[in-house]
């Protein structure tokens, strides 16, 4: 078990800059995800602190030691990699054995620790067989046993679960659950699948062009984003943006013609601004309802449990989840009420979070 | 795609057979004259049904050219040349698709021009290099003056000679140096995923385990490729045996073969030289049967 301190890490391919200052601490025994869409730089930050990337500038501290300039396997961690990275021409016994065989463990010792592994992993039947007779989720189940037996410092694991189909995605996220709880160990997890994210986490991290956008525990990011990015990124179906202006008394949405009274709160009247609101936290009401903003349904997704409700405000796409038994026809017009506690605000400029206003109940347009 | 096209496939399987009987027929005549006596061999034209005196010619050739010997020299050298082919190739290829270092893309195509250089075209060069390894170093020495340095500081001449004529180092090390096998490698390795190579690092093997461990046994189809066809190449070798062995202790079987072809004027005992042409083939055969199974798996397709 070890902590990891990262300071300012930075890495840049020739003139191309991947990931611009990272500052992070992760502590021991913590269950970090990093998040963010493909190319944000998460992957990457990962092989940094792996040693398989060489560190560009800022330090990687684990358990306090500097480990900029050691090589992976003096760093004390081990990696679930996407695809797996089984060797092909070695048997599952071979493969969870091969770091301690070069290490030097003598053969009854390694043998007794593949075994332990591959007891805990429930593959001891398989211990013979190669990789290419084995299914994707027994593939996956090998790849951790080959990072347990070193027990490592730190496990880090890069989208581990991808090449899996749902329902066995969703099994091995319990697992790793489980196994972390059992083993304790450090762990950083990189992944582009929210849901994944927010099981999974102690912590969350968000990533996104290079940069940390938000590290929090999943409720605080769902409920606090720190920026408009997290906030779309964050929860299905995205969150609903509307941009606007700040007036005298209040934001003026949708180029005008819906009105919001505030407080202002110190924002210079022009100002623009993004407000937020989640499409599980609107409730439809019938249409013309006070306080109330009138749309028009364009499509409704069925989920079984609730419906998605795809609705037109005056050009504007703004989407509902209701898990209320409501089926509003295409074409036909709902009533949207929102209430001030669940609209985030976020600077049209820079896109962070913005919580210098107390919103009052929106008024139907002028 | 499958199609039923009848017509096509006959067609197909007439030109086939025939490109069969194209390969096979001289092999079959040179069978057939193995097995004739001298007034038989020599009819025109000679009869296509088998003789009986097949396994005479055999021992005659086989004495006459000192076949046993010759063989096991020719065996010496294409094992060698097969494998010395195969373990060069192995490295350098894992020096140039794994190592960033600099001068690599120039030693990249330093490789490449050995494969517009073959033997035969620089043979005079390289005979001189074989007769005296030394000598570019000698050259070196006298060019800058550190030689004519060395005598007049120390009495001593230089005058630096090892020669590999007639040796089997001499046969085989020129063979061994070029690029064919670099290149088939090479293809091989950049197949191989990324991922493999950082979780051998993670793992903790450095580049040599990493080589041995990981890399050696995934190409095995590979080697066994380059093994059989560097074995037939090296086994049919002519020019460059004939050119080096002075020494009949030194010489391949197939440079060999010349004492059994009759001289004008000599007696024409081509069912000789037949049989001993026969023996010559087998060998090779039978390599190529034995390693038939790898030797396509290599070429085609790679199992991962």
């Amino acid at each position: 078990m070890a902590s990891i301190t990262i300071r300012d890490a930075k890495k840049s391919y020739a003139k191309l800059q991947v990931v611009h200052g990272v500052d992070l601490d992760i502590a021991s025994g913590e269950f970090v995800v990093i998040l963010g869409p493909s190319g944000c730089g998460k992957s990457t930050l990962l092989r940094m602190i792996a040693g398989l990337e060489e560190i560009s500038g800022g330090e990687i501290a684990i358990d306090g030691t500097v480990v900029n300039r050691l090589e992976p396997r003096e760093r004390g961690c081990a990696m679930v990699f996407q695809n797996y990275a089984l060797y092909p021409h070695m048997s599952v016994a071979q493969n969870i054995g091969y770091s301690l065989k070069v290490a030097g463990v003598p053969s009854a010792e390694r043998t007794q620790r593949i075994q332990a592994v591959a007891r805990t992993l429930e593959l001891e039947h398989l211990l013979d067989r190669k990789p290419m007779a084995l299914s994707g989720g027994q593939r996956q189940r090998v790849a951790m046993g080959r990072a347990m037996i070193r027990e490592p410092k730190v496990f880090l694991f890069d989208e581990p679960l991808s090449n899996l189909d749902a329902k066995l995605r969703v099994q091995m996220r319990s697992e790793i659950r489980k196994l972390h709880r059992r083993l304790n160990a450090t762990s950083v997890f990189v992944t582009h699948d929210q849901v994944e994210a927010m099981t999974l986490a102690d912590r969350l991290v968000v990533m996104n062009g290079g940069r940390v956008e938000q590290v929090g525990t999943p409720a605080e990011i769902y409920s606090r984003p720190a920026s408009r990015f997290v906030a779309t990124f964050v929860g299905a179906p995205a969150m609903n943006i509307l941009e606007g202006t700040v007036e005298l008394d209040g934001l003026s949405l949708l180029g005008g013609s819906r009105r919001l009274a505030m407080a202002r709160a110190g924002l210079p009247v022009g100002t623009k601004v993004a407000m937020g609101i989640r499409p599980e936290a609107v409730r439809l009401v019938a249409p013309g309802t006070a306080g109330a903003l009138n749309a028009t349904v364009d499509l409704v997704e069925e989920l079984g449990a609730g419906r998605v409700i795809y609705v037109d405000l005056d050009g504007a796409p703004f989407s509902v989840m209701t898990s209320e038994a409501v089926h509003p026809e295409p074409g036909s017009a709902v009533g949207l009420k929102i209430l001030p506690e669940d609209m985030h605000f976020f600077s049209s400029e820079t896109g962070s979070r913005l919580d210098v206003f107390k919103a009052s109940v929106p008024e139907p347009a002028l | 795609m499958v199609e039923r096209t009848p017509i096509l496939n006959f067609v197909t399987h007439v030109i086939l057979f025939l490109g069969f009987l194209m390969a096979v027929a001289p092999f079959v005549i040179v069978a057939i004259a193995s097995s004739h006596n001298l007034k038989d061999v020599n009819d025109v034209p000679m009869s296509l049904l088998p003789g009986s005196d097949f396994w005479v010619n055999i021992k005659t050739a086989w004495t006459t050219a000192d076949l046993g010997p010759k063989l096991l020299n020719s065996f010496i050298m294409a094992t060698g040349v097969a494998a010395g082919k195969v373990i060069i190739s192995a490295l350098t290829a894992f020096s140039i698709v794994y190592f960033r270092y600099p001068g690599r893309t120039f030693i990249f195509w330093l490789i490449f021009v050995t494969l517009m250089l073959p033997l035969e075209v620089r043979i005079v060069p390289t005979y001189a290099v074989v007769a005296n390894v030394l000598s570019p170093y000698q050259a070196i020495l006298d060019v800058t003056g550190l030689s004519w340095l060395i005598e007049k500081v120390s009495g001593v001449q230089v005058s630096l000679n090892l020669g590999l004529l007639n040796s089997y180092s001499g046969l085989i090390l020129p063979l061994i140096a070029t690029a064919t096998g670099t290149f088939l490698y090479r293809q091989f390795f950049l197949t191989v995923p990324d991922e493999l190579t950082e979780a051998a690092r993670m793992d903790g093997a450095g580049p040599i385990r990493f080589f041995i461990d990981i890399l050696l046994p995934l190409s095995r189809n590979n080697m066994a490729a380059l093994g059989t066809i560097m074995f037939l190449w090296a086994w049919n070798q002519y020019l460059w045996p004939l050119l080096i062995t002075t020494d009949q202790s030194h010489a391949t079987a197939v440079t060999e073969l010349k004492q059994l072809i009759p001289n004008v004027g000599g007696i024409p005992e081509w069912n000789i030289a037949m049989a001993g042409t026969l023996i010559v083939m087998l060998p090779p055969l039978i390599v190529v049967v034995a390693m038939q199974r790898w030797f396509v798996r290599g070429l085609i397709a790679t199992e991962k």
